[in-house]
């Protein structure tokens, strides 16, 4: 077995001591059947505890660890006759993104993810899978194109985030996110995006806005890397694994929260113990996802993915009379009865609150 | 409610109140000395880039841009309210939205209390409708008083609806963005927030809308790579930072040299990520400008 978590060094030093135990059995020629037994059941109990109880913290590790698989590891797993292709054409190729044409069951789509390096040369020339403005802008490139060709687009996220640099910032790093979840938003075509390692902030968000997202089971979520809330909240980079249990970012949590709709289970111990079952997993959820949304013309699937998004947010909402600038009356507001407001059901709400003021409104607005 | 909020102004030093006898000073025995030379508290402000000292009523005269230096200090979305649209008209929407604390997130609940008492507002940003030298607007104003500008919940639902509001009643948007970035408390939550207000100026603006976002110091992160950027046309005030990581995390990650003025509205100028950089003082008269461009009169 390779890329053991600390966590699973108990099971590692058992298994070292059964095997001891029958090699020497085997040399001195002495029956311990009874007592290599009751340590493979000893075994299993621990197994059992040990993976059913995967902390947030230790989610973080796995998803993580350099052995875990990547965007280019499972590539030819899922689908055939991957052709990547390159370039923003704008400035350059960034291979902190990867992209290209690919066949899943024989159907074109159009596959796009981030890609970390699998030794510290590849981990540099890639950026440790952060990427540049010019990363996300061939993002946009491919899925414009996908869009054109009425090419359905899958996504797989993995990153600590987009690359905090000088370079990256003179390109205009904010632009190039946010457009692309601006034309994300737009995209008349089925996208399915999977969180494979580490979904890390803005860099991740800006290749999954999807009509479905999933996690791998052990992937992780979430808009700070724990590490950054953890010098953030307590000046301490090293209580990362503390605030990695406060944030909510394993894929159960964002189940929880409808952040993501679906989790892809993953072999026992993690994705990295067999790429190949993990990305069985995977393909299945992706056919079953993709069957779903073939059945959605164009504006039904940029409306779905509008109000996947626009559905999340949890608030209260106080009943205020506004008229700005008169205190009183804001005063009296938070005494007013108090309705819990959680987004989604608040379209009835929202059009009343418009027709309010669509009466009010002076007739010379301006045509846009 | 508001015009105590004008009075609390904690950011700029004050020239207090000071006995000038040496014996230390005790309110029973010396009640009276010197009550003359007393100034009272906030008459005088001190620009913290170069440290001139202004009088409070020159400083507000002056739009709080600081005459020697040229600094533009930070205003609540209140004052910029105030300055940018025409007197008296402006309405607000949605101002009974307030934050929760949907992940349980430690000290969150403690720190929103101490932030609406220390701010005065529910949230950080204001939004509403009102007229901009008689062009009537969606506005969006954030305010960076309030926990940082950052974005959860509250602030990405009320840009939304500010949008699609824009949207149903076929108006211009403008919106002032200051922010933090994302708000951590709410994690995954206000991360997806970006996605929401892209998507609705996606739409908005695919429908025609005019989108003017205004970057104000400081712009960062989530709000900087969501729908500060997003604009139809983008101004920023002089020296205002922006950009997705911040100087201090840059250089703690990557142990880059950067410029001085690194992230300032000059440098995103000459970088091509800005239409242009406008003092305080013509920022209405451009925005009115630019709206006036837009009435739909066209055609030869």
């Amino acid at each position: 077995m390779a890329g053991e978590m600390p966590f699973e060094m108990p099971l590692v030093e058992l298994r070292k001591k059964i095997d001891e135990l029958k090699q020497f059995s085997q040399d001195k020629e002495i029956d311990f059947t009874d007592e290599i037994n009751r340590l493979e059941e000893r075994y299993r109990q621990m197994e059992g505890e040990i993976y059913t109880n995967i902390s947030a913290a230790q989610k973080m590790h796995l998803a993580r660890n350099q052995q875990r698989p990547t965007t280019l590891d499972l590539i030819p797993l899922i689908f055939t006759d991957f052709i990547e292709l390159h370039g923003d054409r704008m400035f350059g190729d960034d291979l902190a993104i990867v992209g290209g044409l690919a066949r899943l069951e024989g159907k074109p789509v159009t596959i796009i993810g981030h890609q970390r390096g699998k030794d510290t040369k590849d981990n540099i020339a890639r950026f440790f899978g952060s990427p540049h403005p010019e990363g996300f802008r061939k993002s946009i490139r491919l899925m414009k194109q996908a869009e054109k060709f009425g090419r359905p687009i899958v996504t797989f996220i993995d990153t600590k985030g987009a690359y905090p640099g000088n370079t990256a910032e003179e390109r205009g790093q904010s632009e190039a996110i946010a457009r692309s979840l601006w034309e994300m938003a737009k995209l008349r075509v089925p996208v399915v995006c999977v969180v494979i390692g580490e979904g890390g902030s803005g860099g991740a968000l800006a290749i999954a806005v999807g009509n479905r997202v999933l996690m791998l089971e052990h992937a992780i979520y979430s808009a700070i890397s724990p590490n950054g809330a953890a010098s953030i909240l307590w000046k301490d980079a090293s209580k990362a694994d503390q605030a990695a249990e406060a944030m909510k970012i394993t894929a159960e949590d964002l189940l929880g929260m409808e952040i993501i709709e679906g989790i892809v289970p993953e072999p026992q111990g993690g994705a990295h113990k067999d790429y190949e079952e993990t990305a069985a997993a995977i393909k299945q959820e992706l056919l079953h996802h993709l069957q779903e949304l073939a059945g959605m013309d164009a504006e039904a699937l940029v409306l779905d993915r509008y109000n996947k998004f626009r559905k999340i947010g949890e608030f209260v909402e106080k009943q205020i009379s506004t008229s700005f600038g008169t205190p009183d009356q804001q005063e009296q507001g938070t005494e007013a009865t108090e309705q819990v407001a959680v987004a989604d059901e608040d379209s009835e709400h929202l059009s009343s609150v418009t027709n309010a003021f669509h009466n009010s409104d002076s007739t010379d607005a301006l045509p846009h | 409610m508001f015009r105590d909020l004008f009075q609390k102004k904690k950011k700029y030093a004050t020239i207090p109140s000071q006995r000038w006898s040496n014996e230390p000073a005790s309110d029973d025995e010396q009640p009276q000395e010197r009550p003359k030379r007393e100034i009272p508290e906030g008459l005088m402000n001190k620009c913290s880039k170069c440290g001139t000292i202004h009088y409070s009523k020159e400083l507000e005269k002056n739009l709080k841009v600081c005459s020697n230096c040229g600094y533009h200090m930070r205003l609540n979305a209140i004052e910029r309210i105030v300055m940018t649209v025409d007197e008296g008209k402006f309405t607000e929407m949605d101002a009974g939205l307030e934050s929760i604390d949907p992940l349980n997130f430690p000290g969150y609940a403690q720190k929103l209390e101490q932030q609406k008492m220390n701010s005065g507002l529910r949230d950080a940003v204001i939004t509403g409708q009102g007229e901009i030298d008689g062009h009537p607007v969606m506005l969006a104003v954030m305010s960076f008083d309030f926990f940082s500008g950052s974005m959860g919940s509250v602030v990405g639902e009320k840009i939304t609806r500010a949008i699609e509001a824009a949207d149903e009643r076929g108006l211009p948007l403008i919106m002032f963005s200051t922010s933090g970035g994302a708000r951590m408390q709410e994690s995954i939550i206000s991360l997806m927030q970006m996605a929401k207000t892209s998507a609705a100026l996606a739409r908005y603006q695919e429908n025609g809308g005019l989108y003017i976002s205004v970057i104000t110091d400081p712009t960062m992160g989530g709000v900087s790579a969501s729908f500060a950027m997003l604009g139809d046309i983008i101004i920023a005030e002089p020296g205002a930072l922006f950009g997705f990581a911040g100087r201090i995390v840059i250089e703690q990650t990557i142990r880059q040299k950067l410029p001085d003025n690194f992230q300032t509205a000059e440098f995103n100028l000459e970088h091509g990520q800005l239409d242009m950089v406008t003092h305080r003082k013509d920022m209405k008269s451009m925005l009115g400008d630019l709206l006036d461009y837009h009435t739909g009169k066209g055609g030869f």
